[in-house]
């Protein structure tokens, strides 16, 4: 009786998810493995698939094969410098938030309350606004005849424009700038959280405030410096839009590179292929943080 | 007492956090500004003028975008708070039940997977369909962007959904209402301010989608974000400063509101 009376309460829950599993299905998770299936599929002439499986698209994110000697097999460097470039950027990216994300965000936590709400605001209005237009005030600034080149010629520091434009920097820089309200958010919600006292009564035992930061609050907002970075480096290392505006053709990222095979380099199956390393990556970030997280509070309990 | 020593201060760190607010305003500021520019300039100022906004405006190509990104953003964040509702009910302030962590990775996973891998993913499947029913309407991008907005507008309701007392829906039974009129009458107007929340977010997320429309579009379906992005590779005009200002005043007057509907119930 008990039994079945539990299983037609779960069936109306299922009932009322249906409609928004059933879209998330098609247009989300569905197309997601008809991926992993064209990964080992054949390229077409003019893009698409040919169905004959084969394991080429992922040997070609890793290796390449001469033109006239198929059985002579080397490193494929182009996409592996567009892996390490992705990698690095992305790492780049999360410390450099880390390193202005952890000031401002307790720069907020210590405002009296009322204050705290605008402040907070302020963090996350550019949080909600277009990622696209921040990267094009980005652009804006840096470019050759932007404001950053007008007001450092006419000071007379330079004097010719610098190319800041579709470099590293560039991205570097743009990365950074949109995603950093990423990192002030999770931060600041592990400082609303800290309890001051344990502050305090460091600084009771003499302790300077170097030493108080990095062995007292440092470790008590560790969970959120752990959100905070999974939070930047996911966006980061799967940034599309950024690097194209910003990069330029030289220096791709991942993202770039994957939309380039199912453009110009008409090579479905290795897009396919390349997206699914780059969900692999993803995947095994959120998995360390579920870890990092679980461990945290295992700890507690314990 | 506690005043003498600061235990709140840490020397250097305001400086920072203030110079990054600075930074974090600036960009835009400068791009606000210059959208106002007289010249044709992004740095060099030559007086007031709102020719460039004109020029918006009467650009005929920037008025088919940016319909259609409006009445894409309205129909997708209207379904998808109308499918996030029902799916919130399920799955909020119930016992736990078989599958429940399978419909939260589902509902999730536009959130974590990269844009660029979703983009692709649909690239595919609409070409598929496409070859093999010959429709190429909106169809496809509505789909793509309601799914990649069901999350946010389930979170909000869901989160006001938790902060609701059960016990009001238990008293409305007692007093021999139906289920469905004690949502009706007690749970859906109580949810309002939630529901509100999920669209607003929703809204605001399918008009800042560039990566999956780019993917997803036929020809002559761009949106305001990717004609602005096929635009950036050209010599840019304030022209393009004004609209993105335009954008950016939109995507804020929907921000505050949810904020302010978020913070005064929440």
């Amino acid at each position: 009786m008990a039994a079945r009376d539990d299983t037609e309460r779960h069936g109306w829950k299922w009932l009322l998810s249906a409609p928004a599993l059933l879209v998330l299905l098609v247009a989300a998770s569905g197309p997601l493995m008809i991926v992993a299936v064209y990964s080992f599929l054949s390229p077409g002439n003019i893009g698409g698939v040919t169905w004959d499986f084969s394991t080429e698209g992922w040997f070609k994110v890793f290796f390449s094969r001469d033109i006239f000697e198929p059985e002579n097999v080397s490193w494929n460097w182009a996409n592996l410098t567009v892996f390490g470039r992705t990698v690095w950027l992305s790492v780049q990216t999360t410390l450099i938030c880390a390193f202005l994300g952890f000031p401002t965000a307790w720069f907020i936590a210590t405002r009296t309350p009322e204050k705290r709400a605008l402040w907070l605001f302020l963090i996350t209005i550019p949080f909600w606004t277009n990622l696209l237009i921040r990267t094009f005030a980005i652009q804006e600034l840096i470019r050759g005849t932007g404001m950053i080149n007008t007001v450092l010629m006419a000071l007379g520091i330079i004097d010719e424009p610098l190319q800041l434009l579709y470099s590293n920097f560039a991205i570097l820089l743009g990365m950074a700038y949109v995603f950093l309200p990423l990192m002030v958010l999770p931060l600041y919600a592990a400082m609303d959280k800290l309890d001051f006292r344990l502050v305090e009564a460091g600084y009771d035992l003499y302790a300077s405030r170097a030493r108080v930061l990095w062995h007292v609050i440092l470790p008590l907002v560790k969970p959120g410096f752990v959100a905070g970075s999974i939070l930047v480096f996911i966006p980061s290392i799967g940034a599309y839009v950024t690097p194209r505006v910003l990069g330029g053709g030289r220096t791709m990222m991942l993202g770039n590179l994957i939309a380039l095979q199912f453009g110009q380099g008409r090579n479905w199956p290795l897009g396919a292929a390349l997206s699914m390393l780059l969900l692999i990556v993803v995947m095994a970030a959120l998995v360390f943080y579920l870890r990092a997280v679980n461990s945290e509070e295992g700890k507690r309990r314990g | 007492m506690a005043k003498s020593y600061d235990v709140r201060r840490l020397p250097g760190f305001g400086v920072i956090a203030v110079a990054t607010f600075v930074l974090l305003y600036l960009p835009i500021l400068v791009l606000v500004v210059f959208s106002f520019n007289a010249g044709p300039s992004q740095s060099e100022w030559d007086g007031f003028s709102l020719q460039w906004y004109y020029a918006a405006f009467a650009n005929e190509q920037v008025q088919d975008v940016s319909i259609r990104s409006l009445w894409l953003a309205a129909v997708a964040a209207s379904v998808a708070t109308a499918l996030a509702v029902p799916a919130a009910l399920a799955t909020t302030r119930v016992s736990r039940f078989p599958g429940q962590t399978m419909i939260y990775a589902l509902i999730n996973q536009p959130l974590m997977v990269p844009e660029i891998v979703t983009g692709i993913a649909l690239l595919i499947v609409v070409a598929w369909v496409k070859v093999s029913t010959g429709y190429t309407g909106m169809g496809y991008l509505v789909a793509a962007h309601t799914a990649f907005c069901i999350p946010f507008a389930y979170l909000p309701i869901r989160a006001r959904l938790e902060t609701l007392d059960p016990t009001l829906e238990t008293a409305a039974s007692d007093l021999y209402a139906s289920p469905l009129q004690a949502f009706r009458y007690i749970t859906l107007p109580l949810l309002v301010p939630g529901i509100a929340a999920g669209f607003m977010l929703g809204f605001v997320i399918s008009l800042d989608t560039v990566v999956i429309t780019e993917f997803v579009k036929s020809a002559g379906q761009d949106t305001l974000p990717t004609y602005m992005l096929g635009q950036l590779r050209r010599v840019i005009t304030p022209e393009m400063n004004a609209i993105a200002t335009l954008f950016l005043a939109l995507s804020l007057l929907f921000v505050t509101a949810f904020f302010l509907i978020t913070r005064k119930r929440g």
